[in-house]
């Protein structure tokens, strides 16, 4: 029988092997009723098999879990939802074509007879969404909701069965700093009113606000549970990569009179509304704002990736206004793409196999009549391979199988095939461990000093600040503000953010 | 489209009303998809051409044509919103007409005259059971295995179609009890054609089905987002196999209904209604990427297709001609599909 004094949950020494790998080893968790309960850690660690097995997702090979005092074996995500725990999985798990309020109900329809009783769900969905204080049609399509919207109905669907724990994977990862406010105070309030609430992030600035206590894992090990208010961030960060670590963002050298390679003068595209700016060798070009503020779309406008409305693109004084992808990329342009899944890499060849692909056109690989020489090409990709630090054995599996920390740097791989003049990073270290990071800032650093000119667009403040000797705030589809040197700082660059957004929902 | 006329007073006006018609012109579009242009378009143009066309007397039999096609696209759109297709109802219809009639034959040498009624119903279930065996192979491929619609069913068309030829020899099967075809042929009750009021039924069931039950939600989510789905609890693999089982079985009932129309049964009923109903739905404005398709709507579709057909033979096309500009139709609706989806659910 559960007693009052039990913790809410309560996993004790889970283990978890997978064919071939320990995933978890021994690992002890406790949530109390009204905590905010961080779990921390590299991709890897395990932090996403220790919240699958709470949610029913996967078996654990050995360990128990108790809710509220009472062990509990769950098969399936339906039973762990019924014991109430409720997962708000990283992938958002609407269904677009459907209305709100069907998603919420979706696999526990509510019943008359034989047929759906559309009336009571829609009331249901109604007052769920009073009593949490959201402010959404749920009549209206899944797909018409903004991504912090869609994320509010995932969280009125983990309390439609009410939930008394809650766990979020990632939550903000898709959400704008304003749509992530709405969500910490949502989170506070659930709180408050006794759920349990384990929170999964990277982001330990925006974390430090709304944390307890924190579980650091490592390796599938738990390695501290520390309480929020009392630890630094660099203190969280040792005990994640298991070094000191003297400063995660590398120092870069600015060259200041590097000339003008590429410009934009008065771009217009979906979501940009007229903007202009240069980018210069030996800088590194930051890209900050909110998601929707243009500071991808104008840089995917002028790769020929969505269409251009108006305004005139210059590289290496050369007028290129329209031209193919395909050739800028020939002209000395590296543009690296925010979703690696999706448009960085083919997911089932192997690491050679995508960073091959930019050496197709080099005049010592293609032989001749085009003819491709492997011994060649093997060489060249192996020296990339060690260059941006994926090591030898995963070089020939597919990319698929890799973690995303090494996905990543074979998208990076890719930009080293050719010399080339200017780098666009878009999102360069997304869903990507520290130690990874780490990897990829010295690259850009390298790429940096090396004369080249580099562009950072990012979510991630403190990177595209720290990485910058110039950075562009975006609002609403303008630049807001160039800042550079020691006008950077994150005061500054807030202003700016909302500056002149308000009423974009 | 034809452009408004304007005149010199409204000038100013003008461009003002032309972009409200517009927007108008864009918000049918994203509810009900082409349709209702390319069924404009259709009236417009063929009852130029004659004015028979638009005659009650035409139209009622376009109706009574349609049927058939209405029945397959019906099932079609069931495969079409769980995010598939079905290459296959062809054979289900010619399998059903070769299995029902040979059932009926054996039956009645079999069986006493007086014991007809039970002959055409054993016929009827035969026909229905072949289809299903159809129906639940295609499901076990798509939803247990894994295998693509597109490849599963196209299999499985030919898997069908050479059935029907090995039971038949390529022979139609006569000698079908002429009652039979009396019925569900040529029959009548209220003063409605049988096989019409079947469809009338068909279509009210499956409209329930899709808007008031468990299982029509289901098939749309799965449609939709089969990962959310499974997520959710929803039996995605179950769901995928009945919507299958449910298409082949919609296109039995039409390849019943075509049996006993012709009187006897042929392997080749189902030719082309693969690609009809296929066009049907998508012109109805069931999306190719699952998730999306009203019941009415296709109903409409169905009728589109065969008031089409009627009004090129009324205005003399060929027959070959015809195959050319269906086919036409059918990927420009699809172009102009891809184009709508992405205005509904944006990029992703």
């Amino acid at each position: 029988m559960s007693s009052v004094a039990a913790p809410l949950v309560e996993m004790t020494g889970i283990s978890k092997e997978f064919p071939g790998v320990k995933a978890l080893s021994g690992v002890h968790l406790k949530v109390e009723r009204g905590e905010v309960h961080v779990l921390f850690g590299e991709n890897g660690a395990g932090k996403s098999t220790l919240i699958s097995i709470l949610s029913g997702v996967f078996r654990p090979t050995s360990g128990a879990i108790r809710i509220a005092g009472d062990e509990v074996s769950f098969h399936s995500v339906h039973d762990a939802a019924k014991a109430g725990i409720g997962t708000v999985f990283q992938e958002f798990s609407l269904v677009p074509t459907l209305p709100v309020f069907e998603n919420l109900y979706l696999g526990r329809e509510l019943m008359r007879g034989p047929l759906t009783d559309r009336r009571a769900m829609l009331a249901g969905a109604q007052r769920l969404f009073a009593e949490l204080d959201f402010d959404i049609d749920v009549t209206r399509p899944a797909s018409s909701l903004s991504r912090a919207q869609q994320q509010m109905v995932e969280i009125a669907k983990a309390f439609l069965s009410n939930a008394r724990v809650l766990i979020l994977d990632e939550p903000t990862a898709s959400l704008t700093e304003r749509e992530t406010e709405r969500l910490f105070s949502f989170i506070g309030k659930a709180a408050a009113s006794g759920v349990g609430i384990i929170y999964i992030s990277h982001r330990i600035q925006e974390f430090q606000k709304i944390a307890d206590r924190i579980s650091i894992l490592r390796d599938g090990r738990l390695i501290a549970t520390v309480p929020a208010r009392e630890t630094s961030e660099r203190v969280l960060i040792e005990l994640m990569t298991g070094r000191a670590v003297d400063q995660v963002y590398p120092k870069i050298a600015h060259r200041a009179d590097g000339p003008v390679i590429m410009t934009l003068e008065g771009l217009r595209t979906a979501g940009v509304h007229g903007a202009s700016l240069e980018v210069r060798a030996g800088e590194v070009l930051g890209c900050a704002g909110l998601v929707g503020s243009g500071k991808s779309r104008i840089w995917r406008a002028a790769m020929g990736l969505q269409p251009l409305q108006s305004g005139r693109i210059t590289l290496k004084g050369r007028d290129v206004t329209g031209a193919a992808t395909r050739a800028l990329l020939n002209d000395g342009v590296f543009f690296l793409p925010s979703d690696r899944k999706s448009e960085g890499l083919q997911m089932t060849a192997t690491a050679r196999g995508n960073i091959e692909l930019s050496l197709l056109d080099r005049a010592d690989v293609a032989g001749p009549f085009g003819f491709v020489r492997p011994r060649r090409s093997r060489a060249l990709t192996d020296a990339i391979g060690d260059k941006v630090g994926i090591a030898r054995p995963a070089m020939d599996r597919a990319v698929s199988k890799l973690s995303g920390g090494n996905q990543q740097k074979v998208l990076f791989g890719k930009g080293f095939g050719d010399d080339r003049d200017v780098y666009i990073f878009d999102e360069p270290t997304v869903g990507v461990d520290m130690g990874t990071r780490m990897a990829l800032y010295q690259l850009i650093k390298d790429i940096a000093e090396a004369g080249k000119a580099v562009v950072v667009i990012s979510s991630d403040l403190p990177e595209v600040m720290n990485l910058s000797h110039r950075l562009l705030v975006f609002a609403k589809g303008r630049i807001a503000a160039e800042l550079s040197g020691s006008a950077i700082d994150e005061e500054n660059v807030l202003k700016h953010f909302f500056a002149e957004t308000e009423g974009s929902a | 489209m034809s452009m408004p006329t304007t005149t010199i007073a409204e000038d100013t006006v003008a461009p003002r009303r032309s972009n409200a018609l517009l927007a108008g012109l864009r918000a049918v579009f994203l509810r009900v998809g082409v349709l209702p242009f390319f069924l404009f378009a259709t009236l417009i143009a063929f009852s130029l051409v004659s004015k028979e066309f638009l005659a009650l007397q035409n139209l009622t039999n376009v109706a009574r044509q349609s049927v058939y096609l209405i029945l397959v696209s019906l099932g079609q759109m069931l495969a079409l919103v769980t995010g598939g297709f079905d290459l296959s109802v062809g054979t289900a219809i010619a399998l059903t007409s070769v299995v029902s009639a040979l059932a009926m034959v054996t039956l009645s040498h079999m069986l006493s005259p007086d014991m007809l009624w039970l002959v055409i119903v054993l016929g009827c279930c035969a026909g229905l059971a072949a289809a299903l065996v159809i129906g639940s192979i295609n499901g076990l491929g798509v939803a247990v295995f894994g295998v693509s619609p597109f490849i599963m069913t196209l299999g499985v068309q030919s898997v069908g179609a050479g059935i029907a030829l090995f039971l038949t020899g390529g022979v139609p099967v006569s000698g079908v009890p002429y009652e039979f075809g009396d019925i569900l042929g040529f029959g009548r009750v209220f003063d409605i054609p049988v096989p019409v009021l079947v469809a009338i039924v068909a279509a009210a069931t499956i409209w329930l089905v899709m808007n008031r039950t468990r299982l029509g939600k289901h098939i749309q989510a799965v449609g939709g987002n089969a990962k959310a789905a499974r997520l959710s609890g929803v039996n995605t693999t179950k769901v995928l196999f009945i919507a299958y089982a449910l298409c082949a079985l919609l296109a039995s009932v039409a390849g019943l209904l075509l049996t006993a129309r012709v009187g006897s049964g042929e392997t080749n009923l189902g030719g082309t209604i693969a690609l009809e109903s296929i066009a049907a739905c998508v012109i109805a404005g069931v999306s190719l990427h699952g998730g999306i398709g009203r019941v009415e709507n296709v109903v409409l579709g169905g009728f589109f297709i065969v008031l089409l057909q009627n009004g090129m033979n009324i205005a003399q096309i060929g027959s070959y001609m015809q195959m050319v500009l269906l086919g036409s139709l059918l990927v420009l609706a699809v172009i102009l599909d891809q184009f709508r989806y992405r205005l509904l659910v944006g990029e992703r």
